[in-house]
């Protein structure tokens, strides 16, 4: 008896320890923190048809990047851009041929006081607001995005003052629904559910006024050999998911 | 030159925010921990635990519930509207208000010890010397009380200098307004501008080693109370 | 007695009363003695107004500082005290110098009675100013303090077991200040201490504490020679005499010392003093014995003519204790209970106390 506790105690450590590696139809996903939702709505789907279990990280995507050079486990990447899984690529840390796009952005203009917002975006030039929040375009394409918008409309002196930077997608949305800057840059992802927009007023941005928002998957090498990986990764080429996606606002 | 004008500007920005930050807890601060190491109320456990909250929460949390709060719907906000002061948040102003919640108990927990070092008696003495409570407070504990100020400080500007999580929560990223030093070191990153977050981490590196060689050398020699 | 300072204080601490009414006279020395946890600390600290009575009327020179009828409370600052602590307390951050003057700098230039040179002469600390404290031996130390009470040209000074802290030879180096203090200044002197020589060198008057209540209090002379209190059951009981130099034998090496308001005289082995200095002396109740009859061709010095106050039983039962009267200056004797019953021992009996040896104190 006397050696049985301590015994039992370091076998449900090891176990613990050892439970991820065991099971090997799990995959460790770093997944752009736009795309949490429908990522979660996803992975319901994916466990339930496949019998694999996905195991998700969320974050910005220059952080996963430096995280995964910097020998992260994560086994497949879903970006919030395409220059991060193709600048992975070149640099050895993914599996060839396995990139593609996942979904494709939509930027709006969002504020969460109904009738704010016009749906042609005229009341970025009315100037009546304080604060315009946008991702912070060097490390995010909807903040990039954001820029370029503003840099179309010929809005990039009138709005200086007043840009106020997320560190990514999901902050810049923070700003704006508690109400600290009027309007905001936003995912479309973030604000759209069954097909239309859930709250507050929005311009949905139309695709020509900027790049387009490509998002990119990837597997990388840590993910090599896991069938879950590949499993993922083919799923979310599948019509289910792509249903989806679509329902959160994203294109194809 | 390694770095540019904006990183300069960070830099510049921090050490503003720091000193004033440090200067506003060391005014507020200060009757605060003398409350804390004098009072027998029984308020004194409330109010030390909510001092030290900071201590124990995420950034990120405190930085959450200053954004909601000094927003337009907070009620901090609406009291610095009802002044005319409009909403703190993304101004220099919110980043002080954040910074001195944050860096608080780095400020009063070491005046706390000092002026619980302190005791009684000196106070005691002082005043069967004729001097009033005021008089006491500048002409013996402030004095007495010299290395917690010392301590309390260089903690305070030190902790306010690698403060990231409020900054990033309320700061909106302005440059020369809100993008302090760790923000821009992150941006770097994100931006995988490895070189210049390089270059500025490493200064921040040797200015906290310097910091804190500062204060682990101010607290020998510290004087006992004979 | 011209009650000056006067205080009713009562204190309740969890596991501790205070309840006194203390009357002490507005000049001299004046003692609260008793063991630790007697309360005399607490009083000191009342008076000081560093611990605030619950019930308390306080006044001093005819000045109220506390009536807790009114409510009134007067703080610590404002009152004319000065105080020494057990430990001297200085401010580490302050020269002696600038600890002496810390007071005295707050007090309005007219009230300034004592100054700076005065009282480092006084207390013999005039080589240490430019010093810090952490350098003082712990004797200097508490001279500093007691300069730096005076400083304060206090109404009265309130000495909290000074000594206490100090071993034997700082205690020595400390008490001939006290006793200059004393003798030189007019500022009245409350002095807490358990030590009963402390007590018999220093107090005129005595105030004795025992859990919280005043067991007696008056003139020294008095309070120690009498009976019903605890202290003449001590194996060092005695009374403290303050006679008055008189003649001198410079062959002998005799000092006559005149007993207060009588021609009575004690004589001791002392080198000449100018006559008229007073002098103390203490004289053990062990020390003195009886006799019906005065016996010139004893070895003994001192013979007194006495009458017998009262009598009662030693914590030993073979003994007996006897307070005398030696035409007004009081006296106590310890003889044993055979010899009582031998010499018929009654109060109002008349006869003679040769007393052994007298004790200089100081």
């Amino acid at each position: 008896m006397r050696m049985r506790a301590p015994r039992f105690a370091l076998t449900a450590v090891f176990g613990m320890l050892t439970l991820n590696s065991a099971w090997a139809d799990e995959v460790q996903v770093a997944v752009a923190a736009n795309f949490t939702a429908p990522i979660q709505a996803i992975a319901k789907d994916f466990e339930k048809d496949t019998g694999h279990k996905l195991v998700a990280s969320f974050g910005a995507t220059g952080q996963f990047y430096a995280q995964i050079k910097n020998g992260a486990p994560f086994e497949v990447f879903l970006s919030a851009d395409d220059t991060t899984p193709e600048k992975l690529e070149n640099e050895g840390e993914t599996v060839k041929g396995s990139r593609f796009t996942y979904a494709i952005g939509t930027l709006a203009l969002w504020s969460p006081k109904a009738g704010y917002v016009d749906d042609k975006g005229e009341v970025l030039k009315k100037n009546d607001y304080k604060h315009l929040s946008i991702a912070n375009p060097k490390a995010a394409p909807y903040g990039l995005a954001a820029t370029q918008v503003l840099a179309k409309l010929n809005l990039t002196e009138a709005t200086k003052g007043k840009l106020v930077e997320g560190q990514n997608i999901t902050q810049a949305f923070q700003f704006v629904s508690t109400g600290n800057a009027e309007l905001g840059f936003v995912a479309l992802s973030q604000i759209y559910k069954d097909g239309k927009v859930s709250n507050g007023s929005a311009w949905i941005v139309p695709a020509n006024l900027h790049d387009p928002i490509k998002q990119d998957a990837v597997i990388l090498n840590k993910g090599k050999d896991n069938a879950a990986a590949k499993a993922l990764v083919d799923y979310l080429k599948g019509p289910k998911a792509a249903e989806v996606i679509k329902s959160y606002g994203y294109e194809l | 030159m390694p770095l540019d004008a904006s990183d300069l500007g960070a830099i510049w920005l921090t050490f503003k925010l720091a000193s004033l930050t440090t200067l506003i807890l060391l005014l507020i601060g200060t009757p605060i921990a003398w409350w804390l190491a004098r009072t027998r109320s029984w308020l004194r456990g409330p109010i030390g635990a909510i001092v030290a909250l900071p201590l124990v929460l995420p950034p990120t949390v405190i930085g959450f519930y200053l954004l909601i709060a000094l927003g337009p719907h907070g009620w901090l906000g609406q009291a610095t509207q009802a002044l005319g002061l409009g909403t703190v948040v993304f101004s220099f102003t919110g980043l002080v208000i954040g910074s001195v919640v944050y860096s608080m108990p780095f400020v009063v927990q070491p005046l706390q010890n000092a002026f619980s070092a302190i005791g009684e008696r000196p106070l005691e003495v002082a005043a069967t010397l004729r001097a009033s409570p005021w008089d006491c407070f500048f002409s013996v504990v402030l004095p007495l009380a010299r290395p917690g100020f010392i301590t309390a400080s260089i903690l305070g500007f030190a902790h306010t200098v690698g403060e990231f999580g409020v900054v990033l929560m309320i700061g909106g990223n302005i440059p020369d307004k809100t993008r302090v030093v760790s923000v821009q070191i992150f941006d770097h990153v994100e931006a995988m501008e490895y070189m210049q977050a390089h270059w500025l981490a490493g200064a921040m590196l040797v200015f906290s080693f310097l910091v804190l060689l500062a204060l682990y050398a101010s607290r020998r020699g510290k004087p006992a109370w004979s | 007695m011209s009650a000056l300072i006067q205080a009713r204080l009562q204190v309740a601490f969890d596991d501790f009363r205070l309840d006194v009414d203390l009357q002490l006279p507005g000049r001299g020395v004046s003692a609260l003695f008793g063991h630790s946890g007697s309360g005399k600390t607490t009083c000191l600290r009342c008076l000081a107004g560093l611990e605030r009575a619950d019930q308390a009327y306080i006044e001093v020179n005819g000045e109220v500082w506390q009536d807790s009828a009114r409510q009134y409370f007067m703080p610590p600052h404002q009152r004319p005290i000065g105080y020494v602590f057990q430990e001297a307390s200085l401010f580490p951050h302050l020269s002696v110098k600038n600890n002496l003057i810390f007071g005295w700098r707050r007090i309005a230039q007219h009230q300034r009675q004592v100054g700076l040179e005065h009282a480092c002469e006084l207390l013999g600390i005039s080589h240490l100013l430019a010093r810090k404290p952490d350098t003082l031996s712990g004797g200097e130390r508490q001279r500093v303090g007691i300069a730096r009470a005076l400083l304060t040209s206090p109404k009265v000074l309130l000495m909290d077991e000074p000594l206490a802290a100090l071993d034997g030879p700082r205690k020595r180096e400390i008490l001939p200040y006290l006793e200059r203090l004393h003798d030189q200044l007019q500022i009245p002197l409350i002095y807490v201490s358990h030590a009963q020589d402390e007590v018999a060198r220093l107090a005129d008057h005595l105030v004795l504490l025992e859990q919280g209540k005043v067991q007696a209090s008056g003139p020294i002379s008095q309070t120690l020679a009498r009976l019903d209190l605890p202290l003449a059951l001590q194996e060092d009981a005695g009374v403290v005499i303050e006679g008055e130099v008189d003649a001198h034998d410079a062959a002998y090496q005799l000092l006559d010392l005149k007993l207060p308001g009588s021609d009575l005289r004690l004589r001791l082995t002392h080198e000449a003093l100018a006559p008229g200095a007073r002098l103390r002396v203490k004289v053990q109740a062990r020390d003195v014995s009886l006799s019906l009859a005065d016996d010139s061709r004893s070895s003994i010095l001192n013979r007194l003519p006495v009458r017998v106050c009262a009598l009662r039983a030693g914590d030993n039962p073979a003994q007996m204790l006897v307070s005398l009267d030696a035409d007004g200056t009081a006296l106590l004797a310890r003889v044993t209970r055979y010899s009582s019953d031998q010499l018929g021992l009654h109060e109002g009996q008349q006869l003679w106390a040769q007393i052994k040896s007298v004790a200089l104190l100081g």
